[in-house]
């Protein structure tokens, strides 16, 4: 009789279903899977290190690469952190402006994870149209703030400029004509209010798309369903946040709990599902964007009734006005010491966290009362899910393995820092 | 304060009388220390007090207080020294203070039941390499934690199950996210084409800083922590 062995199988760092560059140690029994062993950290890159080393206000951008497709909410968890340790307190105007790009945020994310997830298990066409969201969501985040991805748009105190009046648009060129530039500009004629605006219109039928792909698909549910299942006191055990813990019927939402900015004045559900499997967690985050869809629109209309001041006018921690700087002696002396040494933090400790859109994205922030922090712990979503993988693909045939990486939305930004 | 976190504060103070230390916090955030001694047995009875109810592990960190309070700039020299402007890179690392350990671990919880969070801090034993209990059997969560943990500031975890490095390379050497760790590391790596293959090699950058670490007084944050004396900062004391 032959003998048979289990089966060590090495999956990833590259491989288009390893989100990045994940390495798994698989052992199998045939095509079932007996153990997992990830390995991470190919991509760390001493994040929180590299951030004690630096002034407060540097390392900003840092955040934006750590889930970079989530950017900016990890940018407001970094810097509620600071603001909390410097007592500070954010302008209306500015803390609305968060929200709505919190949600565009999450919009963008779960966008993301749908074309990616649908890749994986095998739905090529939903890739293609949430790219095609994508796309204005990130026109959105360009006109703002300059970048597609790496925002660096929230600082401490506020926001770092207010919304701007208009879109930036397509120019003719010999790849597009005049008629097909007049088109795509079309819904850019007015303020960026306005174009969010018609994106809150539309998307609403967007999602009914995608769940026309997906939602009642044989293909999809024999992939999902029943694949990956948590029960909710494992998923708080093993210390899932966001969209895993709710997949697994906990209702639990920071925005709703422990509500941070002006999530209180919002008007929005908390999806939760009941089985605790792959299906139930898509069917979580796709209704998380038609609420997110509905709280973009709130601040939407908010934000235009109500003009003011997007920054804390503190010169301590936010810089003066150029126009300022270049006249008044004071401003300058300002100017100058925010940009050479950046502003000291009274010494203590916090911990700020976000709803990202993957879970709790926190900053333990330990400050000495220098202008660099002492230490910085990002408390990354993803970091427990992935560490749960074994459990969760346990018995599971190597497909599913695919679809439980999926399903717990990794970015190795975030886990390897 | 809100009352949430007096009720908690008060609940933690009236159970754990001899094994709980407050630490000073901000507003609405409650820290305690704990000694590492009791940490397995009070982290257990967080968990399974309906009244406390600390479900879940949030995060698990790792902290070298081996610098605190220092700053790195020697303002009288800097004019005569160039490019790094009398930056005083801390050198030998003595910890002034040798009654305190140098690694502490700092405990994120979160109550999904009572909707509150606690910090909770424990210092590991001297020596080297510091040791602390391990909570992986508290809560799941603290495994990967704890392996990052032990990864980047060497601290040992007693009946962890795997306690492997997780984050740095293969066979890599050192503890990255000490204070005695230089920032720009220890080796570099390079394809050497003589051997056909990647090799490592001491570092050939110098290290720089472009902006000191300094610490100001500043009067107006007196109001922010109000039970950290003035001046808490420079003094190890009230870390």
């Amino acid at each position: 009789m032959a003998d048979i062995h289990n089966f060590t199988l090495n999956f990833g760092p590259q491989h288009p279903a390893a989100h990045g560059v994940l390495r798994l140690v698989l052992e199998m029994d045939g095509e079932v899977i007996q153990k997992a062993d990830p390995h991470i950290g190919l991509l760390h890159r001493a994040t929180e290190k590299l951030a004690e080393s630096k002034p407060f206000n540097q390392s900003i951008g840092y955040m934006d690469r750590l889930d970079y497709v989530s950017m900016m909410c990890n940018e407001h968890a970094y810097v509620m952190a600071i603001e909390k340790l410097l007592g500070i307190k954010v302008p209306e105007r500015a803390q609305y402006i968060r929200v709505m790009f919190d949600e565009i945020t999450r919009i963008l994310n779960h966008l993301m994870w749908l074309g990616a997830h649908g890749l994986d298990i095998g739905a090529m066409t939903v890739f293609l149209y949430a790219f095609r969201e994508r796309e204005d969501l990130m026109d959105v985040y360009e006109a703002v703030s300059g970048t597609r991805m790496h925002a660096t748009y929230y600082r401490p105190g506020g926001v770092y400029r207010d919304l701007p009046d208009t879109m930036p648009k397509y120019q003719p060129s010999k790849w597009r004509s005049q008629a097909d530039v007049d088109r795509l500009n079309d819904r850019r004629r007015g303020s960026m209010l306005d174009f969010i605006d018609d994106f809150c219109a539309r998307f609403p039928a967007n999602v009914d798309e995608y769940e026309t792909l997906l939602t009642d698909n044989r293909i999809w549910k024999q992939r999902t369903v029943n694949i990956g299942v948590v029960t909710p006191e494992r998923a708080m055990q093993l210390g899932f946040t966001g969209p895993m813990l709710r997949g697994s019927g906990i209702e639990w939402d920071l925005r709703k709990k422990q509500p941070y900015e002006v999530y209180d004045r919002m008007d929005f559900d908390i999806p939760v599902g009941v089985n605790g499997d792959c299906y139930d967690r898509y069917l979580v985050r796709i209704e998380e964007m038609r609420q997110s869809n509905r709280i973009v629109k709130q601040c939407v209309d908010w934000l235009r009734a109500n003009p003011g001041p997007v920054m804390l006018d503190d010169h301590k921690v936010s810089a003066p006005k150029r126009e300022e700087m270049k006249g008044d002696m004071e401003s300058l002396i300002h100017h100058f010491k925010l940009f050479t040494e950046g502003y000291c933090v009274p010494a203590g400790e916090t911990y700020a966290a976000v709803e990202a859109p993957k879970g709790e994205f926190g900053i333990y922030l330990v400050s000495d009362g220098a202008n660099k922090p002492y230490r910085l712990k990002c408390r990354a979503p993803g970091f427990p899910h992935l560490a749960s993988l074994e459990e969760m693909v346990q018995g599971h045939l190597l497909a599913d393995v695919v679809a439980v990486i999926g399903t717990q939305d990794i970015v190795f930004g975030e886990i390897d820092r | 304060m809100s009352s949430r976190t007096e009720t908690l504060a008060s609940r933690l103070t009236a159970r754990f009388a001899q094994e709980l230390r407050p630490l000073p916090a901000l507003p609405n955030e409650v820290a305690f220390e704990v000694d590492a001694a009791n940490l397995i047995a009070v982290c257990r009875e967080l968990r399974d007090n309906a009244e406390l109810g600390f479900e879940q592990l949030i995060d698990l960190a790792g902290v070298d207080y081996l610098d605190y309070g220092r700053e790195e700039w020697n303002t009288l020299a800097s004019t005569a020294t160039g490019f790094s402007r009398g930056v005083n890179r801390i050198k030998e690392h003595v910890s002034e203070e040798t009654k305190k350990p140098r690694f502490a671990v700092t405990y994120q919880l979160l109550s999904i039941s009572n909707n509150w969070r606690l910090r909770l801090r424990s210092f590991a034993s001297e020596g080297e390499p510091p040791v602390i209990d391990s909570v992986v059997d508290v809560w799941a969560s603290a495994n990967w934690f704890e392996r990052e943990a032990f990864d980047l500031y060497g601290i040992m975890f007693r009946n962890h199950p795997d306690l492997r490095r997780i984050l740095t390379d293969y066979g890599f050497i050192g503890h990255p996210f000490r204070k005695d760790f230089p920032l720009i590391g220890n080796v570099e790596v390079k394809y050497d084409t003589a051997k056909g293959r990647v090799v490592y090699q001491p570092v050939t950058i110098e290290p720089r800083t472009l902006v000191p670490r300094v610490i100001r007084e500043d009067n107006r944050y007196d109001q922010v922590l109000k039970e950290v004396p003035v001046g808490a900062a420079a003094s190890p004391a009230n870390r």
